[in-house]
């Protein structure tokens, strides 16, 4: 791979407006290489959240450049940014946000089909694979609201993997689930930073789960403290 | 780039997976929808009906002799007092035939005419029914029999008998229903009648016409053209009236003043006539429209709440389906084309509704004095009402669903996901 730098932030500043002014994130740069397995973490209110927000490009009110594959982002439109994340960001959040009326396997689907550049039965077939993986293939068929918190988790990651992205982001992906589906998502993620050189960058306030990754960075009072 | 089985795909979870509350919002379409049909077919049954009442036997022009002032008295004329100011007592109507001067070259013109469906001449004439020592005035209307059939559906009036008798018999007469229910006559019967001069005349009944209207049938009664000419003593060129029906009503009122300018006769149009009946027409129409765009207004409403709580409630979904790379553009979509969907539906349900009613109308018995050859009520299939009505359930329902779908295709992901 060309490019060593996945995501490169470059001088993020990011202000809240309502109720009052507040400075929220302060100069932050760092990046990101191809395969790194990074966690940030920090106090509940430093603004990791945000940061996060922000490098998932669902956020664009913010000051500073951001780069994906070292391709410039920022100033983007709306639509271009939805397809950049349909295709090179996988999302996992803490909570499991699944379509409920929809079946496991058609959440997993759905941000390929969207992609559209493979037919209905390849999509389908890469979903079996995904579920396959995290071996919650069983439950394919069920409705997502009808299978349990931990299985929801798993399922969550099957879907940000579906369009091969490049960088796996996470909002707390552990922080509803108990000790053992926790460590059974970082076996997962693990395994898919060696097997896959899969990026991932997650926010989490589990010490035990960051310490487990290849570096962490801390954040406290919107600055970057160490990394 | 649009990816239309996708969005499709979802916002046909979405419905199906509510579907009730989809089902109430697709009814209410269906109501609006289906009255709309109802109503606009009954009520332009109906004014076809009364249409057919007055509007197709009635003449689009009536041309006739009155008997009326000069319009141009001899002093008019005298040169020398051209300027000043005169004045005439005591005016009194022209002294003329009633009947139509050189009637058969006129009549040669007019149905030369590429406008004019048929020109036929009647002849009207006062007599008096006898009946024993009584005298009952009345109107005998000489008629070209076969031509008013195939021009006036004069058939349909006569309730007893055949008009076709009164083409074959010289004597015949088809009398008003009033007159025969009076004198106690049926088919068959001899009636005697008087003219204005004394002559008396014995005529068989060969029918029975009952127009509808009261008034006219208490006292009209039809023979053949010829016959009538006898019973008067007049020529075979003497007709006090021409009847012309054109292909298209609009020319009437043109038509009549060529004709009144031309030939020095009076000619009066079917909207001059029949104002106030055009008047009525358009009012039951408009009422129609008014009721029934309410009804389609109420249904928009349903709709627009329905949508706007499922997206309240989808806000998790909508959350998700940004996060995962579907655009507000796409989010959108989804939402108006549930409401497509629900128009549709809902729309197609309500014209075979409004359809079969239409028909279960059509066959209720409507039987009335008045009318005498209508059975049933009158419905009107026109598939234009049909085109109209799925129009408007659909553009009614993509604006009822555009205004939340934008709303949802303004969400802002991240504060949802904050918000959890």
């Amino acid at each position: 791979m060309g490019i060593e730098n996945i995501l490169e932030a470059r001088e993020i500043n990011k202000y809240f407006r309502e109720p009052v002014l507040f400075h929220v994130l302060k100069d932050i740069s760092f990046s990101i290489k191809n395969g790194e397995f990074v966690s940030i973490m920090g106090k509940s209110g430093c603004g990791k959240s945000t940061l996060l927000y922000i490098l998932s490009t669902m956020d664009t009110d913010y000051e500073g450049e951001l780069f994906l594959n070292g391709e410039k982002i920022t100033g983007k439109h709306h639509e271009e940014l939805a397809k950049i994340r349909n295709q090179n960001i996988g999302f996992v959040f803490q909570f499991h946000y699944l379509l409920s009326e929809f079946t496991v396997l058609e959440n997993v689907m759905l941000p390929a089909k969207k992609l559209g550049s493979k037919s209905l039965q390849e999509i389908e077939h890469d979903a079996m694979e995904k579920l396959k993986l995290l071996h919650i293939d069983d439950q394919a068929k069920k409705l997502a609201s009808r299978i349990s918190g931990g299985q929801k988790q798993r399922v969550a990651i099957a879907r940000a993997l579906i369009n091969d992205p490049a960088i796996i982001m996470g909002d707390e992906p552990t922080g509803n689930l108990d000790s053992h589906n926790s460590e059974n998502v970082m076996d997962i993620f693990k395994a898919l930073a060696q097997e896959r050189n899969l990026s991932l960058l997650i926010v989490t306030h589990d010490t035990d789960f960051a310490k487990k990754t290849d570096r962490i960075i801390e954040m406290g009072d919107g600055r970057i403290l160490s990394s | 780039m649009i990816n239309w089985r996708v969005i499709l795909s979802i916002s046909k979870t979405h419905l199906f997976s509510r579907i009730k509350q989809t089902a109430i919002a697709a009814l209410g379409v269906t109501f609006g929808i289906g009255t709309f049909i109802i109503l606009v077919s009954f009520m332009t049954g109906l004014n076809g009906l009364l249409d057919g009442l007055i509007l197709d036997r009635t003449p689009h022009v009536h041309i006739y002799n009155e008997i009326k002032p000069s319009e141009k008295q001899p002093v008019d004329l005298y040169e020398k007092i051209k300027n000043s100011f005169t004045k005439v007592r005591s005016i009194k109507p022209k002294l003329t035939q009633r009947k139509i001067h050189n009637a058969l070259p006129l009549m040669d013109q007019l149905n030369n005419n590429p406008k004019v469906k048929g020109a036929i001449p009647q002849l009207q004439a006062q007599i008096f029914y006898i009946s024993g020592s009584i005298e009952l005035g009345g109107n005998l209307v000489g008629i070209d029999v076969l031509e008013e059939v195939r021009l006036f559906n004069f058939g349909q009036y006569v309730v007893k008998g055949s008009s076709e008798a009164l083409d074959n018999l010289d004597n015949g007469i088809l009398i008003g229903a009033g007159v025969a229910k009076k004198m106690s006559l049926d088919v068959g019967n001899t009636v005697q009648i008087s003219t204005v001069g004394g002559d008396l005349f014995p005529l068989k009944i060969v029918g029975i016409y009952q127009s509808g209207l009261a008034e006219l049938d208490n006292v009209q009664s039809f023979a053949n053209l010829k016959t009538a000419q006898r019973i008067l003593g007049e020529p075979r060129n003497y007709f006090t009236d021409i009847n012309v029906k054109l292909h298209d009503i609009e020319d009437a009122v043109p038509m009549a003043n060529k004709i009144e300018r031309q030939f020095d006769l009076t000619a009066v149009d079917i909207k001059t006539a029949n104002a106030q009946f055009e008047t009525g027409t358009s009012i039951r129409n408009l009422i129609t429209y008014a009721v029934s765009i309410t009804l389609l207004i109420v249904a928009g409403f349903g709709i627009y709440n329905i949508l706007n709580m499922l997206i309240y409630e989808k806000m998790n979904d909508i959350a998700i389906l940004k996060a995962t790379g579907f655009s507000g553009r796409d989010v959108k979509y989804i939402f108006i084309s549930q409401a497509i969907l629900i128009g549709l539906v809902g729309g197609i349900l309500g014209l075979l509704i409004g359809y079969g009613i239409s028909v279960v109308i059509d066959n209720l018995p409507f039987e009335t004095e008045a009318l005498p050859t209508i059975k049933t009520f009158q419905v009107n299939y026109n598939p234009g009402y049909y085109v109209i009505g799925i129009t408007f359930a659909m553009a009614s329902t993509f604006l009822a669903g555009y205004l939340p779908a934008r709303k949802a295709q303004k969400i802002d992901p991240v504060e949802i996901i904050r918000g959890q």
